[in-house]
């Protein structure tokens, strides 16, 4: 990667390469070696780690056999997302970590044998599936997320109609807008979203829900609706100078590294991201690949308590960005004309862990520190969509929807609700694999649903 | 998706992957699990007089790493009573009408042998018989299997006696272990044969332990030759299948196995002249499900090459096989190394250097940089140093000119003149 540490201008040809795909691909030698290095196991652990239960030895199996169609279609019926999961999953935490190789040797690389047979589908534009007979049932979905994508394929192949109505001009949900292109490039998550249009879903970009459609006229037009909307923006810190020229929300500011256009140059720059989430380090890497001179992670906790995956750390940490634990923000400083000129933190201390086991932190009394930064980036979470769940009239806790575990309905009938709009409070998990889970079963079960009711009604 | 269907001799099946005679067909549970996981066929554990098998049975070569390369074994046929084996037989049938079950069999060199145990398996249901002719070991020493096997007129003979009662077509199981297997494809041919099946195991020793100076494997301190077959064991099954399908004279289908192990071995065993393939040794190692991508590969293997029907493989390389004589003298192909994808590991060099015709010369460009270049003029074509090369792409052998005035000329050819020309 280009950096400019000592430089003070980076040129748009580097910040280009620099978000680029940074995990290169297996060459084919490496897969087939790496395919023939599975045990095959029956009843295999990997399996049952991945949340969209892909049959991984299977998938594995074709590749060593050279069936490469079979290996994509093993591993996209299991994931509409799989091309997308290969490259942001957290393999480590799932299938990788469940090898049973790990107490023999090392894992399978599940993820990256799982890029090479989807690399290899995108590359020949394989259609893997078709869609079913038309059923005439006409479903509603909001968002085109991994959540949204993956309801929609398949009630598409059980031959439903369906409508997603997308806020941003481009489907795909945080795969597309929020997850860095040096880990995710924008043409994976296209490619998803073209599958599952060609199966003759309909996507209706730029539409808000809440604004363009109501949530009534929804539940009104179609015989079921899934709520698959995400999460909101990143909230306000609550501290003075947040409305400063160079405060940023880590979601926005990722979104536009992935517009392409580069209007962005941080040469010289020195930021500073609130927050040790995914998020957070994403921002940080995004803003060292833009030429930022210098990079901090400012987080009032420590390296234990960080959310952010143990491979996004390690990743942080090799390009170049420092940590600041134990600095609570507490003011932002501005010039005169509005820009930031510095960050004020005070430090903190570890006192005796609280009930939910964690340990506390308190302020140390005077002991503040101004960090010399001309950029904020607050990565500290993403707002809840009480506006909409509200508009649909379902029961929420603090803007998380309450579900039933295995249909993903709502406490209102004929609405469901996937993905990161129902995370939270101990349910669910905020990963693109899970979105794409709970998709899938949100689907049949709206299938079970209108297909009891038409052999009643018939 | 294109069609699996088959016929071997008028015994169908719904794909063309069958069970051989082995362990994973010695009962009806595992049978019917392998229909369930997809198998078209089964040729159930070769049934006759009761016999005793011995403990610790089977032994396998790992090469490299690559487990299983060949797997070795000393065990006999069925030892599970008769009339068990027939009733399972009957009961799977019933629940799996469209599936093929062939019944294997092993009887004395007896007229009324035979005839007896055919009309018994055939009274169960079964969709066909396949005469084991082949077994290496233990049965062969008390005159059955591979010694009736290897001698061609006991393999006409029992065939015929087959023949005067069957009902169900008649597979002629082959032994490899004979100089050259069409002398017994053909007396199994004129036994009335409706197909023969290739190949059964080859005698084999699968090792020595260095420790105990046992055999491996032992049975209580002592071995006996056992038979091989699994993936080490292709080339030479693939060629005993082509050698048979060529011959106007062995005019039957085969049914072809020996080291099937994916879709891909079996469309070779098919390209080269098997109406279908049986498979033993991958099922041991891995269970039934690997039929599932079998299937699938093969599937799309067929799609990709637009091809509607499995059948339309049949034979199609195989007049491409012939003798050497027939091979054209003045053809030539030539290693070419693309420096960009070599790694330099010198491989090539170091193989035709000391094992071959001293052509890949170990050369510096101006920068001082390793490179290998093959002298195409001296290159015989032996393909040495692309079969010892570790990366894909790296060398590539090119059909190069012809020498000049030279047209296609075969051993035969040039005899054929040589001799009109009154020349020795
Ligand atoms: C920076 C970042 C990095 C991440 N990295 C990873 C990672 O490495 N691995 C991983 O597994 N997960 C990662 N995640 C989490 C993952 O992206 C989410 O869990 C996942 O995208 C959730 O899918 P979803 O479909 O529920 O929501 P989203 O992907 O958020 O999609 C929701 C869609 O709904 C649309 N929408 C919202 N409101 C409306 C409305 N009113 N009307 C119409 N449309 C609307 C939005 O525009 C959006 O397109 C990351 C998240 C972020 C923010
Ligand atoms: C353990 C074992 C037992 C076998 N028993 C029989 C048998 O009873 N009858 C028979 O015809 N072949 C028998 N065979 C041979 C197989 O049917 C088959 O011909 C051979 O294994 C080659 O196929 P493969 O390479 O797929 O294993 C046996 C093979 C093995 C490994
Ligand atoms: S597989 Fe193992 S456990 Fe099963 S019979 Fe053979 S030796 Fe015994």
């Amino acid at each position: 990667m280009a950096t400019n540490q000592s430089e003070a201008w980076i040129s748009v040809e580097d910040i280009k390469a620099n978000f680029t795909e940074a995990h290169p691909a297996l060459k084919q030698k490496d897969a087939v070696d790496e395919a023939n290095r599975c045990l095959y196991c029956y009843d295999a652990p990997c399996i049952t780690a991945c949340p969209t239960d892909i049959d991984i030895p299977a998938f594995i199996k074709k590749i060593a056999s050279g069936n490469m169609k079979g290996s994509a279609v093993t591993i996209m019926d299991a994931n509409p997302s799989g091309a997308s999961c290969a490259r942001v999953c957290p393999t480590e935490e799932l299938c990788e970590g469940a090898c049973v190789l790990n107490h023999a040797s090392t894992p399978i690389m599940i993820g990256d044998l799982q890029r090479y047979a989807t690399d290899w589908a995108i590359k020949n534009e394989q259609v893997l599936f078709k869609k079913g007979e038309d059923t005439k049932q006409h479903i509603a979905i909001v968002g085109s997320g991994p959540a949204g994508l993956s309801a929609a394929r398949e009630l598409a192949r059980f031959g439903h109609r369906v409508t997603i109505y997308e806020a941003s001009a481009e489907a795909g949900g945080l795969n597309t807008y929020g997850i860095v292109s040096f880990r995710l490039p924008k043409e994976i998550p296209a490619w998803e979203v073209k599958q599952v249009k060609d199966l003759g879903v309909e996507i209706k970009t730029n539409t808000i829900v809440g604004k363009d459609i109501s949530a009534a006229e929804l539940t009104e037009q179609y015989h079921a609706v899934i709520i698959a909307a995400g999460m909101g923006k990143v909230p306000t810190l609550g501290i003075d100078g947040e409305e400063l020229e160079g405060v940023r929300d880590a979601i926005e500011f990722v979104k536009m590294t992935k517009s392409g256009k580069w209007e962005e140059n941080l040469s010289g720059k020195k930021v500073a991201v609130i927050g040790a989430g995914n998020t957070a380090v994403d921002a940080a890497t995004c803003s060292v690949r833009l030429g930022a001179e210098n990079v901090k992670m400012v987080y009032r906790r420590t390296e234990k308590e960080m959310t952010a995956y143990a491979f996004e750390y390690e990743f942080a940490k090799q390009d170049g960005i420092e940590f600041k634990w134990l600095s609570a923000p507490a003011k932002i400083e501005g010039n005169s004309s509005g820009e930031v000129t510095g960050l004020l933190v005070n430090k903190m201390k570890l006192e005796a862990a609280g009930e939910d086991g964690r340990q506390k932190v308190k302020a140390i009394e005077g002991a503040t520190e101004t960090l010399d930064v001309d950029l904020v980036i607050k990565a500290i979470g993403q707002e809840r969509l009480n506006p909409l769940i509200e508009a649909f009239e379902v029961t929420h806790s603090d803007g998380v929807i309450q579900i039933d575990e295995t249909t993903y309905a709502t406490s209102k009938t004929g609405v469901y609700a996937i993905g990161d709009i129902i995370f939270g409070k101990g349910q669910g998990e905020a990963m693109v694999v899970s979105a794409a889970q709970q998709g899938k079963k949100a689907a049949w079960a709206i299938h079970s649903e209108l297909t009891e009711n038409a052999v009643h009604s018939a | 998706m294109a069609n699996l269907e088959t016929s071997l001799a008028g015994i169908r099946s719904p794909n063309p992957f069958w069970l051989a005679s082995a362990p994973p067909t010695n009962s009806g549970y595992q049978v019917q699990r392998a229909f369930e996981a997809g198998w078209g066929g089964a040729v159930w554990k070769t049934l006759g007089d009761p016999i005793l098998n011995v403990s610790s049975r089977f032994a396998a070569t790992s090469f490299n790493g690559q487990a299983v390369a060949g797997f070795n074994n000393i065990e006999l046929i069925t030892d599970r009573p008769l009339e068990v084996n027939l009733r399972e037989i009957e009961e799977t049938k019933i629940k799996y009408p469209n599936h093929a079950i062939i019944a294997s069999l092993m009887v004395e060199p007896n007229q009324e042998k035979w005839h007896e145990i055919v009309k018994m398996v055939e009274a169960v249901g079964v969709d066909g018989l396949e005469l084991n002719f082949g077994c290496p070991h233990g049965m062969a020493e008390r005159g059955m299997g591979a010694a009736s096997g290897q001698v061609p007129e006991l393999v006409k003979q029992q065939t015929a006696w087959v023949k005067e009662v069957a009902q169900t077509p008649v597979i002629v199981k082959l032994t490899p272990n004979i100089t050259d297997i069409t002398f017994t494809a053909k007396a199994a041919v004129e036994g009335g044969a409706d197909a023969v099946s290739m190949i059964n195991t080859i005698n084999s020793l699968a090792g020595v332990d260095l420790d105990s100076w046992n055999t491996v494997p032992n049975v209580a301190g002592k071995g006996a030759h056992g038979g091989y077959c699994g993936p080490a064991v292709k080339p030479i099954a693939l060629n005993m299948v082509a050698e048979c399908a060529r011959r106007p004279d062995i005019n039957v289908p085969i049914s072809g196995m020996g080291g099937v192990s994916s879709w891909k071995e079996a469309a070779e065993f098919m390209l080269m002249g098997a109406s279908n393939v049986q498979v033993c040794t991958a099922a041991m190692h891995h269970g039934f499900r690997i039929v599932e991508d079998m299937i699938d590969g093969l599937n799309n293997y067929l799609d990709e090459k637009q091809i509607g029907s499995v059948a339309e493989l049949v034979g199609k390389t195989v007049p491409k096989y012939s003798d050497w004589g027939e091979l054209d003298l003045n053809y030539r192909v030539v290693a070419q190394i693309d420096t960009e994808t070599c790694i330099n590991c010198n491989k090539c060099h170091i193989a035709c250097e000391d094992t071959s015709h001293q052509c890949i010369d170990m050369l510096k460009d101006e920068q001082g940089n390793d490179f290998l270049q093959v002298r195409e003029d001296d290159c015989v074509g032996c393909n040495l140093c692309s079969i010892v090369c570790p990366v894909d792409g790296a060398i590539e052998m090119v059909e190069a000119p012809r020498k000049t005035g030279e047209e296609p000329m075969t051993w035969n050819e040039r005899q054929s003149l040589v001799s009109m020309m009154g020349v020795k």
